[in-house]
């Protein structure tokens, strides 16, 4: 996984709340046995006028005018802003996929859903809860001021505004150091190899049905 | 101290812990599917890896399998692909069970690991679909993973967690003719909303539930998930029990003996502490009808689409006339007025032999309207399947003019063919009316099996209880 470093970036709003992640990534996208390539299929229902299927060119397909995100202004940005429950529904990893793949590696939000939260550390997105009045605050300058960009600092756990107000944000200590480090969890977990050994043995004694 | 059932299930499968919280849990049965493990497998081979425990897996076919002309296999060159991966990554690796695209018990993961056995009380389970929430009806500690996490229990056999609070929804009382676990799954959502339940784990306690069989708890689990939960639980008790014996992969003998008296202790203690409880009456649920694109956006058969003016808060506001503008519905419409083109009954949490006799009860000796243009009966496994042929409710759907289709996910989530067209409207036992859930367009309203076959003879939403 790719180390997350302070950065710099250009703030997206999207202004709803209980975004779903058949919204982010349609299912019809979910047939590919890649990681890759999501990027121009997210938000697809939202953000082009015909309907999209796998192996279509999206480059020649004729954008919402009226999607957000499709704004001149909003080009290039890779800090999403939005409201709560941002990622409900399904369980599919595609979704966080397409929004990496789609340039953000931010989102800011009043609540997540719980397994798209997790899904975002495992691919180097940091997703950031914040209190409505500070979401209300980030929508207001983000419309008003053209080219609005955040700093984003983890190790700090601060959000630096342009007219240098620093919000602070929580993170999970353990979270906060793989995103920083690039770590596996996978490589983590197997330092632990042998505890993970020792129980299993103690459980087949204990319910030895479960490895019948 | 008193403990939960979840106290006692985390507990019981900590293999350690850092002094922040963050734990290595236990995974003992890994289900698989084939749209959310291709990257797990090919990250697993990438990095040289090999699978912890294969005897932990149980895999099937079913997003994006057919639900007819079985004969001439998957037409969609990128689903077979798909399916196909399943196939080949499974052959490699091993499994304790794998039932492939026509095996006799494929179906959907979360119909097939319970009816096998394979999903047993005290466990951890996991998969990746969120609606792995609904194997907490047999006191397990189930929910859904991601692809990453797919590959982390293939890798390790364990996941890395952090526990939940604790949630006791506890429901009291009888639930009326008619009404069904489904209806309590919705008034539950209505009541908490879909982020209600998020950081924490709910158990489902009080009367009503006990009274429900174990297919109206998975029901009632698999809807944890919108309720924002990661899982449900119920704690177990002798319909647990009965349901278990002689599966395919339960314990036998004395083994069974052994597995029952643990079994058995998987309940919350008296004056066990839960981080919030809310309190439900079994006699004041109505049969519920969605009308939006949230499961939230319930109310009972008997009410009329909510008015957005009515309500306070702007965000709220403007998704609900987000919801009214695509599900093409008006402010004060009554609900029973709204007409349907489609009728879809199956998904994993309504298409158990329970959930088809529910429906078929309402359609015997009657037929669809004629402006619903499909009716789909998808059973939610090849075993479900042919225990509805062998009650003859088959027939009862065919007489009533709805297609009795082969088993799968079908259009709960229409990644194979069984899908809306843009505009058309669904009465859908499925857990989803999200915008293009069931089609690009497409408008579903989600209700309980019997209400989806009242909706189909009315050709628009009806109050089962006039029928029945």
């Amino acid at each position: 996984m790719e180390k997350f470093v302070k950065f710099d970036g250009l703030v997206a709003p999207l202004d709803r709340s209980n975004v779903d992640t058949d919204a982010i990534i349609p299912k019809q996208f979910l047939k590919s046995i890649k990681r890759s390539g999501f990027g121009p299929n997210a938000f697809d229902e939202w953000r082009y006028m015909d309907h999209g299927e796998p192996g279509m060119d999206n480059s020649k397909r004729p954008l919402n005018p009226n999607f957000v995100l499709n704004q001149a202004r909003y080009q290039g940005a890779s800090i999403l802003l939005t409201r709560s429950n941002f990622g409900c529904g399904s369980s599919r990893e595609h979704a966080p996929w397409a929004l990496l793949d789609y340039g953000f590696r931010v989102i800011l939000a009043e609540s997540f859903a719980d397994i798209f939260f997790n899904n975002c550390f495992k691919n180097g997105i940091l997703p950031i809860v914040l209190p409505k009045e500070e979401v209300d605050a980030l929508f207001g300058l983000t419309e008003h001021t053209p080219g609005f960009r955040l700093t984003v600092d983890l190790a700090q756990q601060q959000l630096v505004r342009p007219d240098g107000h620093v919000i602070g944000f929580q993170v999970d200590p353990f979270r906060k150091e793989c995103l920083l480090n690039g770590w596996d969890d996978i490589g983590l977990t197997l330092r632990h190899a042998e505890a993970i050994r020792e129980f299993e043995e103690r459980r087949k004694q204990q319910q030895p049905w479960l490895f019948a | 101290m008193p403990q939960t059932l979840y106290d006692k299930l985390w507990n019981d499968h900590v293999v350690r812990q850092e002094a922040d919280g963050t734990a290595l849990i236990y995974i003992d049965r890994h289900l698989i599917h084939e749209v959310t493990s291709p990257q797990a497998f090919e990250g697993l081979k990438l990095a040289g890896r090999k699978p912890w425990r294969v005897s932990s897996i149980v895999a099937t076919a079913d997003h994006n399998t057919p639900t007819d002309h079985w004969d001439e296999g998957i037409k969609d060159p990128v689903s077979r692909q798909q399916v196909e991966t399943l196939d080949s990554n499974i052959r490699e690796v091993g499994a304790l069970a794998y039932f492939p695209f026509k095996d006799l018990r494929q179906g959907i993961v979360h119909v097939v690991g319970p009816e096998n056995g394979a999903t047993l009380p005290g466990m951890t389970v996991v998969c990746g679909d969120s609606h792995t929430s609904t194997h907490g009806a047999f006191a397990c500690m189930a929910h859904g993973i991601g692809t990453s996490e797919v590959e982390h229990v293939l890798a390790t056999q364990c996941l890395i967690q952090k526990k939940s609070k604790s949630m006791l929804i506890r429901v009291e009382g009888q639930l009326g003719k008619g009404v069904t676990a489904k209806d309590l799954a919705l008034a539950i959502i209505g009541r908490i909303g879909t982020a209600g339940g998020t950081g924490y784990a709910i158990e489902f306690g009080g009367s009503t539930i006990r009274s429900l069989s174990m297919e109206g708890r998975m029901t009632l689990c698999n809807m944890a998930i919108e309720a924002g939960a990661r899982l449900g639980l119920v704690a177990v008790d002798d319909v647990t029990i009965n349901y278990l014996k002689d599966r395919p992969f339960s314990p036998k003998g004395e083994l069974w003996d052994k597995a029952v008296a643990y079994w058995r202790t998987l309940r919350s203690d008296e004056g066990a502490c839960f981080d919030c409880t809310v309190d439900l009456r079994a006699e004041a649920i109505l049969p519920q009808v969605t009308w939006g694109t949230s499961p939230e956006m319930v109310v009972p058969v008997t009410a009329v689409v909510p008015d957005p003016a009515q309500e306070s808060d702007p965000v709220k506001r403007e998704g609900m006339e987000r919801a009214l503008q695509y599900m093409g519905l008006s402010p004060n419409t009554p609900i029973k007025s709204i007409g349907i083109d489609k009728v879809f009954i199956g998904s994993c949490t309504n298409s158990r032999i329970e959930d088809l006799r529910q429906a078929a009860a309402v359609l015997k000796g009657r037929r669809k309207a004629d402006s619903v243009k499909l009716a789909l009966a998808v059973p939610g496994s090849g075993l479900v399947k042919r225990q509805a042929e062998a009650e003859g409710l088959d027939k009862i759907f065919v007489a009533a003019g709805f297609e009795w289709r082969e088993p799968g996910c079908s259009m709960c989530l229409a990644m194979n063919a069984d899908r809306l067209e843009p505009g058309e409207r669904c009465a859908s036992t499925s857990n989803r009316n999200f915008e293009g859930r069931q089609g690009p367009g497409g408008r579903t309203h989600l209700v309980s099996p019997a209400m989806a076959a009242a909706a189909a003879i009315a050709g628009h939403f009806a109050d089962v209880r006039d029928i029945l």
